[in-house]
């Protein structure tokens, strides 16, 4: 199960509707081993395309760098598909090399990138093997418990979606 | 000569798990040797049809190798090599998506 912070989650879809019909991707780190996700990324589509994202080398590195000097993972990858439904397409499944990550895809089709509900969907990608997991989207992470780490910005910890 | 190589987390499994080795070779192609007869396995996972895989990327000195040679980049003592696979997918079909670079 993904459990993510609503603003984050929020900060995607608008990510992926200001890129629409480009593709959009970035990646959302958070504490080693935590697998909560913090820190939103939007990364640049170096292949600005709208059925294909690269992240650009460079800043690939300099993301890499810095998840290492400040001890984090890449725990959510995301990117949006603009004209297809919010699941992994096989090149997504074939170039995706984090096993630990979440994998998120939205999709901006069919007039969603203006209004409307935008599909939202978190996948394990391991060794070419797909699985959809639950997205469960909270005010904070104050309530969430498993980690050892306190550095929630967000004060509203009621109208949580799901609990138990 | 020592060269200090970062391996992604994808790749660890060749390494026992190890985020970081040390290799040697005077170019990025000699250090791909060293580190197949260390990681056997590795090489295959970094190399194709003689040059760096399209989805790999392969850093000296924060230079992608791409710049700067290939694998006929040279190295020397002392230097760090990190290697990272491409953050990539999209719709497309990946033949579709290729581009001359």
């Amino acid at each position: 199960m993904l459990i993510i912070d609503r603003a984050i989650h929020d900060a995607i879809i608008d990510h992926a509707r200001r890129d629409h019909p480009d593709e959009a991707c970035g990646v959302v780190a958070g504490p080693a081993g935590s697998d909560r996700p913090e820190r939103h990324v939007p990364m640049l589509n170096a292949a600005m395309s709208p059925t294909f994202y690269e992240f650009d080398s460079g800043d690939l590195l300099r993301l890499y760098r810095e998840m290492d000097d400040n001890d984090e993972d890449p725990v959510v990858v995301y990117h949006s598909h603009t004209a297809t439904e919010a699941y992994p397409s096989r090149t997504d499944v074939d170039l995706a090399s984090e096993p630990g990550a979440h994998y998120v895809l939205v999709s901006t089709r069919d007039g969603a990138h203006e209004s409307g509900p935008v599909d939202f969907r978190s996948y394990r990608i391991v060794d070419g093997e797909v699985s959809e997991e639950e997205v469960r989207v909270v005010d904070g992470y104050a309530d969430v418990p498993s980690s050892p780490h306190e550095s929630s910005p967000h004060e509203s910890s009621t109208d949580q979606r799901a609990t138990s | 000569m020592a060269i200090e190589v970062r391996i992604p987390t994808i790749l660890r499994t060749y390494t026992g798990g190890e985020r970081a080795v040390e290799s040697s070779g005077d170019t990025v192609a000699e250090l791909v040797e060293s580190l197949e007869s260390a990681h056997p396995g590795i090489k295959e996972r970094m190399v194709e049809d003689g040059a760096v895989r399209r989805f790999v990327n392969v850093y000296v000195n924060d230079e992608d190798i791409r710049f700067t040679g290939g694998l006929e980049t040279e190295l020397s003592d002392g230097d760090t090599v990190v290697i990272l696979p491409a953050v990539a997918g999209g719709s497309a079909v990946r033949g579709a998506a290729r581009r001359p670079a």
